[in-house]
């Protein structure tokens, strides 16, 4: 993999660090008017997902990482792998847990997800910024309320929950955004 | 972004407050009587700071058909210290200066620096200018003090004037700059690196801030102190994040300036750099006798974010580099 110098560094460049992929996420560089300019870079680790500052003396390279996106459609689940297809050329990737996280309660079948792949491996899956999923379980009894008191939390068919209006029931369709995990609309 | 790239980086009620403050700045010079001049941004001589990067060009027309070298200026010092010399008397000056390769939040490679010099002014006389000059633009409070010692003393607990290469790496790597520690060879950089990332945020928040007596090892174009010669005439303004102003109780030694330019000269062949021809014309100016004074260079792009609250210098120039 090439190495990057300071200059080269922008918002979105994969880069190693720690023996972990990371992406940059902002560059600034600090030079003093009679000094060792010096870059201050806010990256993010790409599996631990954790954001850290570091400062690189200006002119230094770094290891760039095999790093790629690649938008791949959800299959199914197996218990211990996430199986995933390329909707042109048919191709699978299995992706583990690890790689699925947090993110595994926004995963619809069929859906166009983006896999980031490190050498190759799934290490990270970012699913649509929209899903529809129905609910299996909220408080039936409150109703009527329409003016927004907060609403009532509502499991949905991946366990996820989501905080609704008090209008929306049980057997429901409803458009979350996965961002924030928030609820957005019914869907008809 | 799909900014249009021919539209000014500012905003047009920026840049009337940009002119205003060019306005009050000459009011301020004008009342005390200081010359407003103007020098060469083409240079035939460039600069041999090592942390300093030049822009090269090239005059070709009459009497140069094979191209005169040429350089823009990465500050009007030279120039100017030779009007000092040749008996200008106070001068200052606006204008454009030149560094490649900086760029970011605080950095265009085209900036404009006010830059001043007071014959028979000390450091500290000329501080105290700077800090009316401060309070008349930005109507702020009067500045406080610190040396550059007992600001290390006070936010790191170490003497920057009495510490080993080996203590001071392992002061950063505490602060996690580890890396940077493990392949460096020289104090100055790792003190630069801890003064910027760690000193720097915590000075100069609500009143503009001092920091004077810097080592010996950064006099650059200052005397040394007659009393302590670890430490030299040079201070620097920081207010707010930013550091605004450098300045220097003026070397005047031309032989002095000679060995300190060739000394640079030494650890660009160190660092891998090109060596910089030396100005002889400067050091004939020493040479020929240049006053006792103080001078100052300030950054006006920064001086107008504070005074227009903006956080990007691109925010306060009409053009920024990518927009030239």
């Amino acid at each position: 993999m090439a190495n990057y110098s300071t200059n080269e560094f922008k918002g979105g460049l994969k880069i190693m660090m720690d023996g972990e992929p990371c992406t940059i996420l902002e560059n600034e560089m600090v030079k003093p008017g009679k000094g060792q300019a010096f870059n201050r870079v806010k990256i993010r680790k790409l599996i631990s997902g954790k954001v850290l500052e570091k400062t690189f003396k200006s002119g230094d390279s770094v290891e760039g990482a095999d790093v790629m996106e690649t938008d791949l459609a959800y299959l199914y689940a197996d218990g211990e792998f996430w199986h995933f297809m390329n909707n042109d050329t048919f191709e699978q990737i299995a992706a583990d847990e690890k790689a699925v996280g947090e993110n595994v309660k926004w995963l619809v079948e069929n859906d166009v997800c983006t896999i980031t792949l490190w050498n190759g491996n799934p290490i990270a899956v970012t699913p649509p910024n929209f899903v529809e999923l129905e609910i299996t379980d909220t408080d039936p009894g409150l109703k009527g309320d329409t003016a927004g008191t907060g609403g009532k939390p509502a499991t949905l068919t991946t366990g996820a929950v989501v905080r609704v209006p008090l209008f929306v029931q049980i057997g429901e369709v409803i458009k979350v955004d996965t961002r924030t995990g928030e609820y957005v609309s019914r869907v008809k | 972004m799909n900014e249009a790239l021919w539209a000014p980086s500012a905003q047009i009620e920026t840049l009337k407050q940009r002119a205003s403050v060019l306005a009050n700045i000459r009011a301020f010079f004008a009342a005390r009587d200081v010359m407003e001049v103007e020098t060469p941004c083409l240079s035939q001589a460039s600069v041999t700071d090592v942390h300093l990067a030049t822009f090269a060009t090239e005059f070709i027309g009459p009497r140069y058909a094979k191209g005169l070298p040429l350089y823009l200026q990465t500050s009007p010092e030279f120039a100017m210290k030779r009007l000092l010399a040749a008996g200008s008397g106070a001068i200052f000056q606006i204008g454009k200066a030149f560094r490649n390769e900086e760029s970011g939040r605080h950095h265009n490679p085209e900036f404009t620096m006010l830059e001043w010099y007071r014959p028979g002014f000390d450091e500290f006389a000329l501080m105290d200018e700077i800090d009316c000059l401060m309070q008349t633009v930005l109507s702020c409070k009067q500045a406080v003090r610190i040396s550059y010692q007992d600001a290390f003393k006070t936010y790191l607990g170490v003497d920057p004037l009495d510490i080993e290469l080996d203590e001071l790496k392992l002061l950063c790597a505490k602060y996690g700059y580890e890396e940077i520690a493990a392949t460096e060879q020289f104090i100055d950089p790792l003190l630069q690196l801890l003064f910027c990332m760690e000193i720097e945020p915590q000075i100069g928040r609500d009143t503009p801030c001092f920091v004077y007596h810097f080592p010996a090892s950064q006099a650059a174009l200052a005397q040394l102190n007659d009393a302590d010669p670890r430490v030299a005439g040079r201070f620097e303004l920081y207010y707010q994040g930013m550091e605004l102003a450098n300045g220097f109780n003026e070397l005047t030694d031309a032989s002095e300036q000679s060995k300190r330019f060739d000394e640079d000269n030494d650890m660009r062949t160190t660092m891998g750099l090109p060596k910089v021809e030396k100005d002889q014309r400067f050091l004939a100016a020493l040479e020929s006798g240049l006053p006792a004074c103080a001078g100052v260079a300030l950054g006006i792009d920064r001086l107008v974010m504070l005074a227009t609250g903006k956080s990007s210098i691109k925010e306060v120039i009409a053009f920024d580099v990518d927009r030239a």
